[in-house]
């Protein structure tokens, strides 16, 4: 593997990378670097293959071609997966048996102790104050089933918290929320990005999260299509048509090469909150 | 009952009944988080086959059924996670040739009498060895033990597969355990309650647990608490009834979770009456919403427009009117608005 000097110190790695299931890749040629600090958002319509590339980057698919460094580590050789707090895109939580909020928030705990080892005071300590961060203290004790949706999502970010994680990699964090939520959740990610966190949010709407973002990934039918700065993603937008609903259409990757459509259509005329 | 705790064997009986009334339902909790409920009774089957063994070879039928399920443990588990078409089929395959199996191989031993094969199908606690229930009880406490140790990670594996994968706990590891765990339960109860009820053992007092619980622990806690009643319950009641041990302590443990549920849904009812739902909320209480926090008795309520709003499952309760002085109530009411409120 050839090093180059940005390596060591990403993040996330990538250089012609391809995921898949079995043989078929269902995302190919990604060149991706993200740096510590930055607050990523990887947008694309249903089925672009942006949860694939995420999915890869956590070891949760198979990589058929290229490279990935985690922290400078390749990623066969990378143990230390505790480092990449993983929030998923989950509906329910713990529908079959009951747990509480604060229980499953300490599974996130797990990754850093070991394999027999007890949660001990300090890690309890952890557990709270990731619940503090969400907002959600006061709810420590309840039944996550009887939570909103949104309550929940936040459930899933403190339990990624709780393994003091390096990344946080989020699925469709706003997904199924409703508007008030949605606030309330920008608001728990503004508050992590002033502790400078490292975020990646996989999203196919940017919404209430778009003011965080420092930069903003393009995935559809497979590849990478746009790489940059908010603003520049902006004055892309401007200069696509916008002909397209942005979710549930094939791929028509042949008349647009690059910004086409889809998310780039995206638009959000309330996003500006007061 | 003192003469029934006099009688040796209903001694044994009784100490493998607090044995089995405890393993099962800490073991059984995980198989209804990963909504396999029925995995258990599946071995049961394959275990049939063991016994069958033992019997035709002269082998201890505890020893050759307990192979027999752990294998089917072991493969299982495996099937589960290679098998991308058809797993439950296969498994189906398993469990059936399993307990055919051990019918046909009975048959063909020197022991081979239908009571003897009901004797592992459907318990009979009161003819265990005293041989027998030493290794039952090393089996169970190495069973609790390991259970107890590994509980946290058991949880957080049933509970999101996925996430524990993605931050590096052994997924299929603790999977395979759990089916040797679930294996060796099976074995340590199939003469208390037999092969073919002792899956109600391990998933009844959890149904029944999980109606009362308001936590995983709770649920635990519970769920070995109805396992002990049933089982101890059950062969207590099944000497001077003079019926089967496994059937007892199965009936028992049903007609405890129905009378739990009978009694949390009448509770459910009383209580919802009871139960004032402030309304439809756009925001959450918290620091920075502009809702003064109002310490009330174990928590905090946020006193908007003059009401108290508390905390509760995914909305707020009515907690009454805010009194204040006037003041300060003023002072309130200029800064909260009606709940379409500030936030956008």
């Amino acid at each position: 593997m050839p090093v180059e000097p940005d390596v060591a110190d990403a993040v996330v790695w990538l250089r012609g990378a391809g995921f898949g299931y079995g043989d078929r890749p269902v995302l190919t040629d990604v060149d991706l670097t993200i740096r510590s600090g930055e607050i990523v958002a990887i947008v694309g319509p249903n089925g672009s293959g942006k949860s694939t590339l995420m999915k890869g980057v956590l070891g949760l698919n198979e990589r058929v071609a290229g490279t990935v460094t985690l922290f400078g580590v390749d990623s066969s050789e990378f143990h230390d997966r505790a480092r990449l707090g993983y929030v998923p895109q989950r509906h329910t939580l713990s529908a079959s048996v009951r747990a509480t909020a604060e229980e499953i928030v300490a599974t996130g705990r797990l990754a850093r102790i070991g394999w027999l080892g007890r949660l001990r005071a300090t890690d309890r300590q952890i557990v709270a104050k990731s619940l503090d961060v969400v907002g959600l203290a006061d709810r420590a004790a309840t039944e996550v089933s009887t939570l909103s949706g949104g309550q929940q999502r936040r459930v899933l970010i403190a339990r990624a918290l709780a393994g003091e994680p390096d990344v946080l990699i989020m699925d469709e964090p706003t997904a199924g929320v409703d508007a008030a939520n949605q606030h309330v959740l920008a608001d728990v990610l503004a508050r992590l990005v002033e502790r400078d966190v490292t975020m990646v949010i996989v999203t196919h709407e940017l919404g209430a999260l778009e003011r965080l973002l420092t930069r903003i990934v393009v995935v559809d039918g497979g590849r990478i299509r746009f790489d940059g700065t908010p603003e520049e993603y902006a004055t892309a937008r401007d200069h696509v048509h916008h002909d397209h609903d942005s979710h549930h259409h094939d791929l028509e990757l042949d008349a647009h090469p690059s910004l086409a459509h889809g998310p780039l259509d995206v638009t959000h005329p309330e996003r500006s909150r007061p | 009952m003192m003469d029934l705790l006099t009688v040796d064997f209903m001694q044994r009986a009784l100490v493998a009944a607090l044995l089995v009334g405890t393993v099962a339902p800490m073991v059984g909790i995980f198989l209804v988080q990963r909504r396999l409920s029925l995995i258990g009774d599946g071995m049961g089957h394959v275990a049939l086959a063991g016994v069958a063994i033992g019997l035709v070879t002269g082998a201890a039928p505890v020893l050759t059924a307990l192979v027999a399920a752990l294998v089917a443990a072991v493969v299982i588990e495996l099937l589960r996670t290679r098998g991308r078409t058809n797993g439950d089929v296969a498994l189906a395959v398993i469990f059936y040739g399993g307990i055919a199996g051990g019918v046909v191989i009975i048959s063909k031993s020197p022991d081979g009498t239908p009571a003897n094969l009901m004797k592992y199908l459907f318990g009979s606690i009161l003819t265990t060895q005293r041989t027998d229930l030493y290794v039952f009880a090393g089996l169970a406490l190495l069973v609790a033990v390991t259970t107890w140790a590994l509980r946290p990670r058991l949880f957080a594996v049933a509970n999101d597969e996925e996430y524990a994968r993605a931050v590096g706990i052994p997924v299929l590891p603790l999977n395979i355990v759990l089916a040797v765990l679930t294996a060796t339960t099976v074995v340590v109860a199939m003469r208390v309650v037999g092969l073919l009820l002792i899956s109600a053992l391990m998933i009844v007092p959890n149904a029944a647990s999980q109606l009362v619980a308001r936590s995983f622990s709770s649920g635990l806690r519970w769920a070995i608490a109805f396992g002990l009643v049933s089982s101890v319950g059950g062969v207590a009641l099944s000497y001077p009834l003079n019926t089967p041990s496994g059937g007892t302590i199965v009936l028992l443990a049903v007609g405890l979770f129905v009378v739990t549920a009978v009694v949390t849904g009448v509770m459910a009812r009383v209580g919802g009456r009871r139960h004032d739902v402030a309304e439809t909320h756009e925001h959450e209480h918290g620091l920075d919403c502009g809702h003064p926090a109002v310490p009330h008795g174990d928590h905090v309520d946020y006193v908007h427009d003059g009401h108290l709003h508390a905390a509760h499952e995914g909305h707020y309760d009515e907690h009454g009117v805010h009194h204040h002085d006037d003041g300060a109530h003023a002072g309130i009411s200029s800064t909260t608005t009606p709940t379409t409120g500030t936030r956008p």
